[in-house]
């Protein structure tokens, strides 16, 4: 076997190990998303809370949901996703304005 | 003159660690994609804020505290939320070049989908004949099948995207052609869960809170 082949083979093995590591943190997070589902979910069957708690409660458990699956399922924390992130970034901004303007006039 | 086409390029060897970005093609697919995603969330966010503004003028209706049941909503979240995680497994198996393991986690992510698109149906079906609650019972309605119909309707178009994929691909095995196109698919995906999410909170638990 020539040294270049050689080369190659231990640099599949490396990245094959990084992946199956990355396969767990992906695992852990699918682990800590079902966690948060259910305390979202038990918040509102115990019933025993001020609305004032919950709601702000479930839109920051949404949120951390939804850093999960942006960073951990959909790839986002690798390298060279910098223009993909300015891109859902700049639609979670008109999102915001969107949203923040519709409340705003209906409440009034 | 005619031109020759070459395409051994797609077809290495030894496949590259990220055969979905390797060439200008997949390069270019990722980057639309999130386009396109910045864009929906931008349309999701209009149809939460009429949902919002709009969700308690049930014109003598059903309001959501009588309507949503959290046991069928739980099944959905769950569903979902699982055919987000087959799909990364899908896309491991994608990086490591194995094409029939690829498929097998994608068939269970299609699966899982139409498993939640079943209960929706069942849902809605159920407020429909039970309740009466349609489009055009209230605003409270209209503003409620826009938005989770609309969202289920994503759901219904990535079955339809996805079985496509797999029928059209099923003789072709991994290549850099249809890596980015797989990868796609999978990123659109768990955008409809991130939105789900939401649907889940601000609909339906927030709507039993009150």
């Amino acid at each position: 076997m020539t040294d270049t082949k050689v080369n190659n083979m231990s640099k599949e093995s490396f990245r094959r190990q990084k992946s199956r590591e990355e396969m767990q943190k992906q695992l852990i997070s699918f682990g800590l998303m079902i966690v948060l589902t259910l305390v979202a979910f038990a918040v509102v069957a115990m019933d025993t809370f001020h609305k004032g708690f919950v709601i702000p409660f479930l839109f920051l458990m949404a949120i951390v949901q939804a850093g999960f699956q942006f960073y951990y399922f959909m790839h986002l924390k690798e390298r060279g996703t910098g223009m993909a992130a300015l891109l859902i970034y700049g639609g979670v901004w008109a999102a915001f304005l969107t949203l923040a303007g519709l409340i705003v006039i209906s409440w009034w | 003159m005619a031109q020759v086409h070459d395409h051994s390029e797609l077809f290495p060897e030894v496949m590259p660690p990220e055969p979905e970005k390797a060439t200008l093609e997949g390069k270019n697919k990722f980057f639309g994609i999130w386009f396109f995603l910045g864009g929906e969330t931008v349309l999701f966010a209009s149809l939460f804020g009429v949902y919002l503004a709009l969700k308690n003028s049930t014109a003598g209706g059903p309001s959501s505290q009588e309507l949503f049941g959290l046991g069928l909503v739980f099944i959905m979240t769950m569903l979902l939320l699982t055919s987000s995680l087959t799909s990364v497994y899908a896309m491991y198996h994608m990086r490591n070049n194995d094409f029939k393991k690829m498929y097998l986690w994608l068939g269970i992510t299609g699966l899982l989908g139409i498993g939640f698109l079943a209960c929706e149906i069942y849902e809605f079906a159920h407020y429909i004949t039970d309740y009466g609650f349609t489009f055009r019972s209230s605003a409270f309605g209209s503003a409620f099948y826009a938005l989770v119909g609309f969202h289920g309707g994503h759901v219904l178009f990535g079955i339809c995207w996805l079985t496509t994929l797999l029928i059209r691909n099923a003789k072709r095995g991994l290549n850099l052609y249809n890596a980015p196109k797989f990868n796609t698919f999978s990123i659109y995906w768990h955008f409809i869960d991130v939105v789900w999410v939401f649907i889940f909170s601000v609909v339906y638990l927030m709507g039993k809170v009150g």
